[in-house]
Order: structure tokens, then C-alpha cells, then sequence
């Protein structure tokens, strides 16, 4: 999923401060799962605007609508009634959300409320952990299932480097070395022997310098 | 091995002779003196000078710039190149650069990461990595084309080498590692600073049990501590380093005034030690910011004079 967290309220504050009449806007999927941007969070969040609102003497109206998806059309026009009513929309779904929002809706200003931090998976309750940066060419295959582009510091295709200490990364004991895993699934596996295969030059043209991306389907478009 | 390049380094090498190597850090400013000087100091008792490149990731006078310093002074550079701050397109570009000078000798490395530096904020590139810099230089050089294929006009003709450090994790995969260099391109090696000669021998004998020293110049990379302060700190803060409680006993058990001159001792004892280790062709030594006393560790070390090679 697209792992978000939750920006300073104090920002927040800063940036709605000129709105009277203003959408929370949550998202169903990847933020609600990560506790960032869903229903409960649109919910805490339009409380504390409130509050803050009232405390400042400030009369504002707070609306609360949480999509089941931010980034699809069809879910995004089921507030094209009410947009009208508000002068800005804070959309706590990730950036993609708020971008797919704000590209819709022209006349009304899209703000982020939180900081869309990266593809990962939920290790435990309230933590969640980087698994893929989408470099385009996939290569888990010969790494034993294990991704030096996300989790190595210096996304080394040939690693580890020397700062490889006790399982840990040079740049902190809490960040495991990504080649001492890759190694020890090796061993897991029983093919420690493919350690030795040089990986080659990456072609970073699937990745972010090649321009923007996308990918397109013809077999499945309408 | 047969001699490939003009680089000074490799015929002494390829003659037999163990070569010896230092290294001066770039200034943190553009005053050329301090790199001249701190070469004057060095550079009669070594064969070739590394100069590091934005070393501990602190933004410094470029080591290309600098190489250019000593090549003008008649000296010869080995020009560090880390991965961490060019792409492949600045690497290639500065390779030439340096070809361009008559530079011969390249130690590709990954560097550092840029969150111990002045520079946390910013980007790190990693486009390659240090092996497939070893490999980009190689091809360059005896291919005589780009990684994109085009011919160059007038090649690099360099020496290169490559970093090894004995006593990273996992130690089990440090000599497959380096025979994964060798395979990428390798000629010869510096490694990190050793400490701990025991597991360095043990390192040196399954290198070449496995016939890696056939392939390659593995230069022992020697660093004098200049206090039992010192010897701590590298032991806990340094990443990679490998540094036995007895060093640092030795030292702290030294009066203070008295542990640098200590820490040269142990420092010559071990290149004295090393020496006789089968498949060590030489010394890497890395006084940092010390480096007045390079000639008298390798004038006690017994090897002073240097070899003449043409």
C-alpha cells in the first residue's frame, strides 16, 4: 500500500486558515490502513480544526466526506454536488489522491494533509516499513525476494558495502543491512553460489528518470 | 600479471616490488597549498598518492581537481571516485577528465552514506554501484567505447582498483566479495584499515586459497592511531572498523604524551607483520590528517627507499 503520515496540525492550521467553509476529504484504501487519511483520522482532524476555529474566534464550516477511492474518477464525482459549497478541500488521501482531486475540481484549491511517504507494508500496528520505490524492472527474482533498491541505503545491486555491522546499515542500528538479508535468504534457499552473479548496470529509465510514467493497457480498456 | 596502463603503480607492482600507497584529504576550500604541502610531506617515500573524494561525505575540494594538483607537481594521483554523487554520465565525464591529464590509476568506491555529512538533505545518486564503476572503467579503457556504446577518442588508460573491507558482516561473503570485484574488473585493492591482523590473515589465506591473489594486488590499508581517544572512537563510531580491545588497552596503558609515537609502533609493527603475509603486495597508508608521519612509518616499516621503475 502507499504509506502516509499525518502532517502537523500546526501546518495544517496554517494553511486552511483562510477557508470559512472547508471539506475534509479521507480515503477508504491505503491511508485508512495506515491510520493516516481515513474516516476516523477526517473525523479527529475536522474536530481539532473546529476547536482551534472557536478558539480563535473564527467562524468556520468543517465538512467531513471520506471517498472509497481518491484515485479513480468515479468515486471522486460522487462529490462533484457539493464541491460549490466549499472554498477548499483538504484531501488527506496520498499525494495521488489530492492530485486526482485538484485535477477534477479546477475552481477549488486541493490542499495535502499529510506527507505520502512510500510503498510498504504494515509490520505491526503502527508501524509500517518500506517494501518497493516502483523502479519499474522488477529484479526480486535474483535477490532471494528481498529489494536493494528500497531497502538499501545506497540501493547497491552489488552490496553490501563495508559499513555492513551486525546485520545493521551504516546510517543506523535500527535499519537492517538489506544484503545481510538477501544473503541469509540465499542461504535459506540454498543458492548462496548466485551471490557471486554480478548484477549489471541498471537501467534507471523505468524509474523516475525517465520522465513521468504510466503504464497502458490496451487489451483492457474500454 | 602483465602490465596494462602506464600507471606507475601497476609496474611497480607487476615487478614484484611491494608498493606503497598514501592518501591526502582535499581541503574544506579551494586553497591549493593544502593539498601541495600536505603531498611534499609524502611524496618521496610513497609510489602513489589516493586523493579521497568528499570524504565522510563533507564537501570538499573536488579529488579530480586535487589529482590534477599533484599530476602538475610530477606526482601520481590515484583518483578516488565515489558513487554516492554523479551519475553515470558525470562519472564518464570526469573519467575522461581525467584521462585528459594523464591520470592512471582510478579506486572506484560506493562512499560513505550523505547522511554522515554537511550535504544529509541532500540527494544521493547511486546510479552504479562500486562494482559496476570498476566495470564502467574497464570498459571504457579496453573497449574504448561509453556505456552507451559510442567510441572514445583517446581512452582512459588507468589502473583500476577497488576497496576492500576484511571485517564487514557477513564475514563469509567478504571473499567471494572481493572475487566478485576481481570478476567486475579489479586490478588491485586498498582495503579498510587493519586492526585485526589475525582475522585479516585468515581473509588473506582464503583469498588465496582461492587463487585470488593471482589476480589481483591486495594493498593492506594501514591507519597509526594517534590516541587511545582515537582508537575508541574508531573501534565504536566508525562504521566497518574492526579495532581488538588489546590495541586500545596498549594505548591507554601508554601515558598520553607518549601514545602517538605508540600508535606509530603499532603501526609499523604491524606492516613489519604483514609483510610476510603471502598474497599482501604492498601498503595503503592512511595517516589521516597526520600524514608528517608517513615517512617515518614506512622508513621504520623497512620500506624506504622506494623502487625506480620506468
Amino acid at each position: 500500500m502507499i504509506v502516509a503520515d499525518k502532517k502537523p496540525i500546526e501546518e495544517i492550521i496554517e494553511t486552511t486558515r483562510n477557508f470559512k467553509r472547508l471539506l475534509i476529504l479521507g480515503c477508504n484504501e491505503c491511508v485508512t490502513v495506515c491510520e493516516a487519511g481515513g474516516k476516523k483520522e477526517v473525523g479527529i482532524l475536522a474536530s481539532a480544526l473546529r476547536m482551534n476555529a472557536l478558539n480563535q474566534g473564527r467562524e468556520v464550516k468543517i465538512d467531513e466526506i471520506t471517498l472509497e477511492r481518491q484515485c479513480d474518477h468515479e468515486y471522486l464525482e460522487e462529490i462533484r454536488n457539493v464541491v460549490d459549497q466549499y472554498d477548499g478541500i483538504l484531501s488527506i488521501a496520498c499525494g495521488v489522491g489530492v492530485q486526482f482531486t485538484a485535477e477534477k475540481y479546477q475552481a477549488t484549491p486541493v490542499l495535502p494533509g499529510v506527507n505520502t511517504k512510500f510503498m510498504g507494508a504494515t509490520e505491526k500496528r503502527g508501524l509500517w516499513v518500506e517494501r518497493c520505490q516502483g523502479c519499474g524492472q522488477c529484479i526480486l527474482a535474483t535477490t532471494g525476494g528481498i529489494c536493494p533498491v528500497s531497502r538499501c541505503a545506497k540501493r547497491l545491486f552489488n552490496g553490501p558495502c563495508g559499513g555492513s555491522g551486525n546485520g545493521k546499515c551504516e546510517i543506523s542500528k535500527e535499519v537492517d543491512c538489506a544484503w545481510q538479508l538477501i544473503i541469509d535468504r540465499m542461504k535459506a534457499l540454498g543458492t548462496l553460489e548466485d551471490y557471486e552473479k554480478l548484477s549489471p548496470i541498471k537501467d534507471w529509465s523505468t524509474d523516475r528518470a525517465g520522465g513521468p510514467r504510466k503504464v497502458v493497457r490496451e487489451d483492457v480498456q474500454l | 600479471m602483465t602490465v596494462k596502463t602506464p600507471s606507475k603503480l601497476e609496474k611497480i607492482l607487476a615487478a614484484g616490488h611491494l608498493a606503497v600507497t598514501s592518501e591526502c584529504g582535499p581541503p574544506r576550500g579551494s586553497d591549493p597549498e593544502a593539498i601541495t604541502h600536505k603531498a611534499e610531506m609524502i611524496k618521496d617515500h610513497v609510489d602513489a598518492i589516493n586523493i579521497t573524494d568528499n570524504q565522510t561525505s563533507m564537501t570538499r575540494m573536488c579529488s579530480l581537481a586535487a589529482c590534477i594538483r599533484l599530476k602538475l607537481m610530477g606526482l601520481e594521483p590515484v583518483l578516488q571516485m565515489v558513487t554516492r554523487d554523479r551519475n553515470r554520465l558525470a562519472l564518464q565525464s570526469d573519467i575522461l577528465g581525467a584521462a585528459s591529464f594523464d591520470i592512471h590509476n582510478i579506486i572506484c568506491l560506493s562512499g560513505d552514506h550523505n547522511s554522515f555529512g554537511d550535504c544529509a538533505k541532500g540527494q544521493n545518486v547511486h546510479d552504479l554501484d562500486s562494482l559496476q564503476l570498476v566495470q564502467t572503467v574497464r570498459y571504457m579503457r579496453d573497449e574504448g567505447k561509453f556505456l552507451g556504446g559510442d567510441e572514445i577518442k583517446r581512452p582512459p588508460e588507468m589502473f583500476v582498483g577497488a576497496a576492500a573491507n576484511p571485517f564487514a558482516d557477513p564475514f563469509e561473503i567478504r571473499v567471494p566479495r572481493l572475487a566478485k570485484k576481481i570478476a567486475a574488473g579489479a586490478e588491485f585493492i586498498q582495503t579498510q584499515c587493519i586492526y585485526n591482523l589475525d582475522k585479516f590473515e585468515e581473509w588473506m589465506k582464503l583469498a588465496c586459497d582461492r587463487g585470488l591473489t593471482e589476480k589481483v594486488y591486495i594493498l593492506a590499508g594501514m591507519t597509526p592511531m594517534k590516541s587511545a581517544g582515537m582508537a575508541r572512537y574508531m573501534k565504536n563510531r566508525v562504521p566497518g572498523m574492526d579495532v581488538p580491545d588489546e590495541l586500545v588497552k596498549r594505548l591507554a596503558d601508554t601515558p598520553k604524551e607518549k601514545q602517538a609515537e605508540e600508535g606509530i609502533t603499532i603501526c609499523v609493527e604491524a606492516i613489519q607483520r604483514l609483510k610476510e603475509v603471502k598474497g599482501v603486495a604492498g601498503f595503503h597508508v592512511m595517516a589521516i590528517e597526520w600524514e608528517e608521519k608517513v615517512p617515518e612509518i614506512i622508513e621504520r616499516a623497512g620500506l624506504y627507499p622506494r623502487p625506480k621503475v620506468v
